[in-house]
């Protein structure tokens, strides 16, 4: 069964799609014929046990890889059919990302990694400025600005790597598990700042995730299985 | 950043290699500088079965009279020590008049010269050596002869420094010292009894250099089957050959020299090409953010080209100082030792090289790498 509530005003529209990777002799069919769309506005959580292709999915929405067969629509472009320099152009400008690992750079400061997306604007240093400031303090991080990744916790990390991700105010954040690489306590504050981003600054976000707490923080969840997705958890 | 200890040791082997690069051009233009400034229109005439045997003084007039030449020089290696072995620079008897014809690249003010020519017991020394021993006009020098002995049997030699000469070009040797034939060539008549009137070589110009080889062979001719046959040759061929004795061992030192350089350069650039696929995964962030390909190819390539410049830099700036520095001391030997500009230029170009080279591979990893499986590094 596959989990779609039609396309009317989705920010996201994932249609038949399907993805193989070709592992030397081997094709792997991670997803199969699916379908689903993202209202605007709608914080949606993606489970599924590892290897259901949760990433993948998160992969094709974010315009980091193409699908085999099908069409992804979001933000009213279709993104498997740009070019690599558009798709770059594109996701620069529409999506933020949230990394299981952070992905901070180690040698810039917590300022410098947030201000990286708006280098490819035409922002002027002042302005690049208040947006970083803007987006640390969103995530309470103000005070910890000038420190390097290394002298961050987890939790501190992983705030830091929001704020790159809505520094740009993208349209959609997209996140691959980011509680994933934190205890219980820093992992619940990235979600309520997850959460908060999105009751209180309608800010549309996916998040994968195989933790049914973190899901549960999602106004709305789907299940990935063996490629396909359901409204419900497959026993 | 990352790994400062690693960065730093790539960055010092790079200047240790261009360190080599600037020894190597010095080296090179103290080998063939002389034969590069050497006189298209002047022929060495010497004794053909050995350059330290002696022609006879009676050769000059004869040379003379052979068509295609427009003037006839010679010189005598004096052999002379000044102070302590290690100070060594040439010392040569000439026919002042005819000599400073003869050499034009050696620039000597006029009142300097006629000083010269009134000053029985003068010499002319190149700026270079007057320099190093702060020799000034009007000095008294004296100079022990390995191989000539004045009247009583005293072999130290005294002259008066009346000339300062400069070197019309920057590859000409003002390292030698002058004096005059006639003060030599009475006292060692006096004061011995073999090489009275012989010399040890001559220089003859010729009116049409492209008639060089027709007139090297006609004074060849001239003196065949003589007690002392010619050889006669081109002058940069003559340099080159001297050059040579010595040139053997300081051409396996730049060989060596080279080798070590290019392996430093292909381990300073594989560690460089190393520390950019490290980073993969940190690339792919960027191109996730939304980096363009062209922009990371820029970035890895900028990266790589500013270490190499820097140390290539580095390593050029420290070689034109340790040149220079230890010029003075290597003048007699290789008195045309210097890092020459434009080998600093060569060297930046080199340099430059190795950051596109080590940089351009990673480059294109990068900007080809596909942002999913990048991040997937990163896990």
């Amino acid at each position: 069964m596959n989990e779609s509530t039609g396309n009317d005003g989705a920010l996201v529209a994932v249609e038949g799609v399907e993805k193989v990777f070709h592992r030397g002799s081997e094709d792997i069919h991670v997803l199969k014929d699916l379908h689903l769309t993202v209202p605007a506005g709608q914080f949606l959580a993606l489970m599924g046990p590892s290897g259901s292709g949760k990433s993948t999915l998160l992969n094709l929405i974010g315009g980091l890889d193409r699908p085999t067969q099908g069409t992804v629509h979001v933000a009213g472009e279709r993104v498997d059919q740009l070019s690599d320099h558009r798709l770059a152009a594109w996701r620069a400008r529409h999506i933020g990302f949230v990394f299981q690992l952070y992905n901070l750079l180690p040698v810039l400061t917590a300022e410098r990694n947030v201000e990286l997306p708006l280098l490819l604007t035409h922002l002027s240093k002042a302005q690049r400025r208040q947006h970083v400031a803007a987006a640390l303090a969103m995530v309470g991080l103000t005070e910890r600005a000038k420190h390097f990744p290394r002298t961050l916790s987890g939790g501190e990390q992983q705030r830091v790597g929001i704020a790159r991700g809505i520094v740009t105010d993208p349209t959609l954040l997209l996140c691959d598990e980011p509680t994933g690489d934190l205890d219980r306590k820093s992992g619940d504050e990235i979600l309520d700042l997850l959460q908060a981003l999105n009751r209180e600054h309608g800010k549309t976000i996916v998040m994968v995730t195989h933790d049914p707490h973190a899901s549960a923080r999602a106004s709305r969840t789907v299940y990935l299985n063996k490629g396909q997705l359901s409204s419900a958890p497959v026993q | 950043m990352r790994k400062k200890l690693r960065t730093a040791l790539t960055l010092l082997s790079i200047v240790v290699a261009f360190l080599l690069f600037g020894f190597l051009a010095a080296i090179r233009q103290a080998l063939t500088g002389g034969v590069s400034i050497a006189g298209a229109n002047r022929l060495i005439v010497r004794h053909k079965v050995s350059i330290i045997q002696m022609l006879p003084y009676s050769y000059k007039a004869r040379m003379e009279r052979i068509p295609g030449v427009s003037l006839v020089t010679h010189q005598t290696w004096f052999g002379g020590i000044y102070q302590d072995p290690k100070n060594f620079f040439m010392q040569c008897p000439v026919e002042p008049e005819s000599f400073l014809a003869m050499f034009p690249e050696f620039v000597l003010p006029p009142e300097q010269k006629a000083a010269w020519l009134a000053t029985r017991t003068g010499a002319i020394v190149g700026r270079k050596t007057a320099q190093r021993f702060g020799w000034k006009l009007g000095d008294r020098v004296p100079i022990m002869s390995t191989i000539w002995a004045q009247p009583g049997g005293n072999r130290t030699w005294t002259f008066d420094i009346v000339g300062i000469f400069d070197g019309r070009e920057k590859n000409t040797d003002t390292t030698p010292l002058f004096f005059r034939y006639d003060y030599f060539d009475e006292a060692r008549n006096q004061a011995q009894s073999w090489g009275r009137g012989q010399v040890g070589w001559f220089t003859i110009r010729v009116q049409d250099p492209s008639q060089a080889a027709a007139v090297a062979k006609a004074v060849d001719a001239e003196f065949e089957n003589s007690s002392a046959e010619t050889k006669t040759e081109p002058e940069g061929a003559f340099v080159q050959a001297w050059v040579n004795q010595v040139g053997n061992i300081a051409l396996i030192t730049a060989s060596i020299l080279g080798a070590v350089f290019f392996t430093i350069l292909l381990v300073a650039g594989n560690t460089m090409s190393q520390s950019v696929r490290e980073r993969i995964g940190e690339l792919g962030v960027l191109k996730a953010i939304g980096f363009t390909n062209g922009q990371m190819l820029g970035m890895v390539l900028l990266e790589s080209c500013l270490l190499a410049l820097v140390g290539g830099g580095c390593g050029l700036a420290l070689a034109w100082v340790l040149s220079s520095a230890i010029a003075g001391a290597l003048a007699g030997y290789l008195p045309l030792f210097f890092f020459p500009a434009r080998d600093v230029l060569v060297g930046l170009g080199f340099s430059l090289a190795l950051g596109i080279v080590t940089g351009v591979f990673p480059a294109l990893q990068a900007m080809r790498l596909r942002v999913a499986d990048a991040l997937r590094r990163m896990g």
